[in-house]
């Protein structure tokens, strides 16, 4: 088998694992199995992005969105408990024409990428690199040399979304003792002190 | 024949079909609905590195690197309000949430 013939057959079989996982994902009834086909879908496209040597991308799909964001999916939704759904999950009236829709859009970008652009798409081979050639050095030159600002506003993004998350699910428990920050600068000494004024009295000498 | 950008096209065009067809369809569960984004955005980040790789030219995998970034952000903040919402609802069906009578 010649490694062009493997690389086609690894693309065909990955590529409809994937679709086949991405069908499930929006066709299953139980939630908890939609999240696990996802992650299974996330696993097969990276292997796609390595088929054509985008080995960072595809380590950080797995590490980021399976490792992080897909855990996370699968927190909430065992958290939430949400009741059992025994209707499929794409049965409604919207259905059909949702996927009379698709397919139109379907037909269309797929006329349009496989005869319309095809003379006008780079048809040549991919570039294959040498061995001592790194991928992560090339994304890394380009971000912190070109691409320094928007990383920065990135990392700002990443912030906000930490602050909004914890600030939406944050909940206030009637039984917690912990003191509310702005109360305690606004306080006024004259609403809890009250001054009087009184004569000295003079005692009697007999107290202990 | 080996792979070619075209390849690439076409399986994220599929990619994206099959999850738009998620969002459009799906009325039971908004979680789904989040999650068919999350397909989306992957089938837009193929196309953004079968790109780069065939042009030879690495932008679009920085771009997609910034994609990622805005869809953790956008996966953390979306399971926040759908926690907030399912605390006020006891619901996660899109057709309960209709308050704003859309």
């Amino acid at each position: 088998m010649t490694p062009e013939l493997l690389q086609q057959v690894l693309f065909y079989l990955f590529g409809a694992i994937a679709i086949g996982s991405g069908m499930a994902v929006v066709s299953v009834k139980n939630t908890v199995y939609s999240a696990l086909f996802l992650v299974l879908c996330f696993f097969n496209v990276a292997i796609l992005w390595l088929l054509i040597e985008a080995e960072f991308l595809a380590i950080i799909l797995v590490l980021v969105y399976v490792g992080a964001v897909m855990v996370l999916f699968l927190f909430v939704i065992m958290m939430l408990d949400v009741k059992k759904v025994t209707r499929s999950q794409l049965k409604s009236g919207y259905t059909k024409a949702a996927l009379l829709i698709a397919a139109a859009m379907l037909v269309q970008l797929i006329m349009l990428f496989a005869y319309r652009l095809k003379s006008q798409l780079p048809a040549d081979d991919l570039i294959r690199q040498g061995a001592d050639y790194s991928n992560v050095t090339e994304i890394g030159r380009s971000i912190f040399i070109d691409y320094v600002y928007p990383f920065e506003i990135a990392a700002v993004i990443l912030l906000v979304a930490i602050i909004a998350a914890i600030m939406l699910t944050i909940r206030k428990r009637p039984e917690n003792k912990q003191i509310d920050a702005s109360k305690q600068i606004h306080v006024n000494p004259a609403d809890r002190l009250r001054m009087v004024s009184m004569d000295a009295e003079k005692g009697d000498g007999e107290e202990s | 024949m080996s792979l070619t950008l075209t390849h690439y096209l076409i399986f994220s065009t599929l990619l994206f079909m099959v999850s738009l067809t998620g969002i459009f369809a799906n009325r039971r569960n908004i979680l789904v609905v989040l999650m068919s984004l999350e397909l989306l955005l992957l089938s837009v980040n193929t196309n953004f590195i079968a790109f780069s790789k065939f042009l030879g030219n690495v932008d679009g995998q920085v771009f997609v690197f910034f994609i990622l970034t805005v869809a953790a952000a956008e996966a953390a903040i979306g399971l926040a309000i759908l926690v907030m919402l399912f605390r006020n609802k006891k619901s996660l069906e899109v057709d309960d949430i209709n308050e704003l009578e859309g």
